[in-house]
């Protein structure tokens, strides 16, 4: 088999992991290296589907003992397989990386023979690259559960960004969906890594020069929309992922069926999009705005509205906290303010200090108003011909949401009942119902007793 | 506004010399146009580049202003705002009036104006450091951009550290300026026309490969043209090696 046939099936394999950020750790290479990192990361080129291609995401090999069900490259499912040496993907991470390609290797492996033997061909390939090219490009590895804690320490020290997938969201699910892996197998790498972490910091306070454990920090990916947990469920996780295993950042990934499977939507159901688009505008509040899950969601409403963001149905559901007067309030409650980001938010507090801010000056530092004008004051004032009350609060926003990422109707129906997501009507869960779904009670109770 | 434009040579220094006479004749001019901008109606002056003056002015804007506006006026020069001129002329006017918080005041049109423009030149730096495409031909590795502002000054930090062993070409069509880089040496030069000689075997299987991931990694399922055009518009693919046709590339 050729390289270029390899390729092809190793990195098909490898397209539905979410991940492919290279960011978080800023690097020059050492005399006579090659290659760089910045922090706020790069994308070299954007798919058909829209998203970022940052790094050459590949599979080891796509031969696996395990056989979950939601995978491709389960044990059961008749497809090519095919495995790189170590020295052919070096090479061909080098090759790709001169000419501008890519910003690094995303390595993750399907288990052949056993996890040891996974994660010591992928180490292989670490060290071709860091010593023997010298490359201080960006290396992201998976964790290979169940793999030896020195090989995992090995990889941290190799790698700059080191992640475990939790797929799942609940325990249930897991044992379900995934028989051959367990919330410890999951949690325990995890944990590891963030043990690492936490030492090396240590350690390079003491000694500068001290070699750097996975400096990037870790992140894992959800699968959303391949079992019954809802957004709030999956929101909390994401929150106590961030907390107690201080993650870089979890990924969310619409469920798209490859293989079929009683237990999972049919093939025909469509990758949940919008939802995915909504879980990652909350997990932005989340990581950046201040914004805590159970504000944004509750046990009555535990799935984000369809039609408008997160931030704009927080900010209509407490419309006793606005308008704000933008002269003189805080940094953390402009953060607040649908059409107010991060940068906005600054800009504001560097120019308020210069002179009175005016609605005319707001468009101008990059605000939108078209979403900030039913919650902003400058100088008293509302601005001119606006009347506000909730429901044209709501009405306007919803004329200024911007372009949804899937426009399927049934997604975007006003008509539904709040709460209820519309894209679970499209398919039920188990059509046959021959396998009573898991209540959703266990998913959160389960795992958030774990954190 | 005066009825008067200003004619300079188009370069840094001879902007700096116009900045010199506007402040000191306290004129201001309805365009600063390069010479081979378009011709106008009103009376015409042209600005004569004097070192000394330049210098004089460069020195004194981290002086009397802020070194941040120094950055904000040489990035301003480089972007491709067709104002640009009077952008800068017009912001250190009110830089010298108003020191070092000139930076701040972000709903005044001079500032708010440059800051626009100066951020369009960064983002598209910044796309860009990504979407360059190097063909290596032996020892030298040659990339061809298009870009709207004058990126390679920009660009040109980003590669030399990552590539510092290698040699290698940046050409931006759209200025006709080039960057060489070999072992620590760099240059930029005005070059007219620049002609690669054709691909060798190995660079057009790496191509191929690359070309077939970028096709491989799309999950049709989830297919969104327009996504993709918000994050990287069209007028970057003719450059982008993934979106030509497979038998030439």
């Amino acid at each position: 088999m050729d390289l270029l046939q390899k390729l092809t099936i190793l990195s098909d394999a490898a397209k539905y992991d979410a991940a492919c950020t290279s960011s978080g750790v800023d690097r020059v290479p050492t005399v006579g290296g090659v290659g760089s990192t910045t922090a706020c990361g790069l994308c070299h080129t954007f798919t058909a589907d829209g998203r970022c291609v940052s790094l050459l995401k590949v599979l080891m090999t796509n031969v696996c003992i395990c056989d979950c069900r939601y995978c491709v490259n389960r044990r059961s499912n008749d497809t090519p397989r095919a495995a790189f040496t170590p020295e052919e993907l070096a090479d061909l991470t080098m090759q790709f990386y001169r000419r501008n390609y890519i910003e690094g290797l995303f390595l993750s492996s399907g288990i052949i023979r056993s996890p040891d033997y996974t994660c010591e061909r992928m180490i292989r390939v670490l060290e071709l690259l860091r010593d023997k090219y010298r490359f201080a490009g960006y290396i992201h590895a998976k964790a290979i559960p169940g793999a030896d804690p020195l090989l995992i320490q090995r990889m941290g020290l190799l790698a700059d960004r080191m992640s475990v997938n939790i797929e799942l969201p609940s325990r249930s699910s897991l044992s379900l969906l995934a028989p051959d892996k367990s919330k410890q197998g999951i949690l325990g790498p995890m944990k590891l890594i963030q043990g690492g972490i936490r030492e090396n910091r240590a350690d390079l306070v003491q000694y500068r020069h001290a070699p750097r454990f996975v400096p990037a920090g870790q992140s894992t990916q959800m699968i959303v929309g391949a079992s019954p947990e809802s957004d709030l469920q999956i929101l909390t996780l994401s929150e106590a992922l961030y907390r107690k295993y201080s993650l870089k950042r979890v990924f969310f990934s619409a469920y798209v069926p490859v293989v079929e499977d009683r237990l999972l939507p049919g093939k025909t159901v469509k990758p949940p999009l919008l939802r995915e688009h909504r879980l990652y505008q909350a997990d932005w509040l989340l990581r950046f705005y201040g914004f805590e899950a159970t504000e944004l969601l509750d046990e009555e409403n535990p799935f984000f509205d369809p039609a408008l963001d997160p931030k704009c149905s927080w900010a209509i559901r407490h419309m006793e906290r606005f308008p704000l007067e933008v002269n003189t309030a805080e940094y953390e409650d402009l953060l607040r303010v649908p059409g107010i980001g991060v940068v906005s938010a600054r800009r504001i507090l560097t120019a308020r200090r210069q002179g009175k801010i005016t609605f005319d000056g707001l468009r101008k530092m990059g605000v939108v108003l078209r979403r900030a004008q039913y919650f902003l004051t400058c100088g008293g004032r509302m601005m001119e011909g606006l009347r506000l009350s909730p429901e044209t609060a709501r009405r306007g926003l919803l004329a200024a949401q911007p372009p949804l990422p899937d426009s399927e109707p049934t997604q975007l129906s006003l008509f539904d009942k709040p709460g209820v997501a519309p894209w679970k009507k499209v398919e039920p869960w188990l059509p046959d119902g021959q396998n009573p779904a898991p209540a959703p009670v266990l998913a959160l109770p389960g795992m958030a007793g774990l954190f | 506004m005066d009825s008067l434009v200003y004619r300079y040579d188009g370069s840094f220094p001879g902007l700096m010399c116009c900045v010199f006479e506007a402040i000191a004749r306290k004129e201001h001019p309805a365009a600063i146009l390069p010479p081979d901008g378009d011709a106008t109606l009103y009376p015409e002056r042209e600005i004569v580049t004097h070192p000394v003056r330049a210098a004089r002015v460069l020195t004194a804007i981290p002086k009397k202003i802020s070194p941040r506006a120094l950055r904000l006026v040489q990035y301003g020069y480089l972007t491709c705002d067709p104002r640009r001129e009077l952008l800068v002329v017009e912001f250190l006017r009110l830089g010298f009036e108003k020191g070092g918080r000139v930076t701040g005041l972000l709903q005044d049109d001079r500032v708010s104006d440059l800051l626009k423009a100066v951020g369009h030149l960064e983002r598209e730096a910044h796309l860009l450091t990504g979407f360059v495409r190097f063909s290596i031909q032996g020892e030298v590795m040659a990339a061809v951009i298009a870009p709207k502002n004058m990126v390679l000054p920009l660009l040109a930090p980003h590669f030399r550290s990552r590539f510092p062993a290698d040699s290698f070409l940046l050409y931006d069509k759209t200025h006709q300026m080039a960057y060489f880089y070999q072992n620590g040496r760099e240059e930029f030069a005005d070059v007219e026309e620049l002609t690669l000689p054709p691909a060798s075997p190995e660079e057009v299987a790496f191509r191929r490969m690359w070309k077939r991931y970028y096709d491989t990694v799309a999950i049709a399922q989830r297919e969104n043209p327009v996504c993709r055009r918000t994050h990287m518009p069209k007028r970057y693919w003719n450059w982008l090696t993934e979106m030509q046709p497979e038998n030439n590339s």
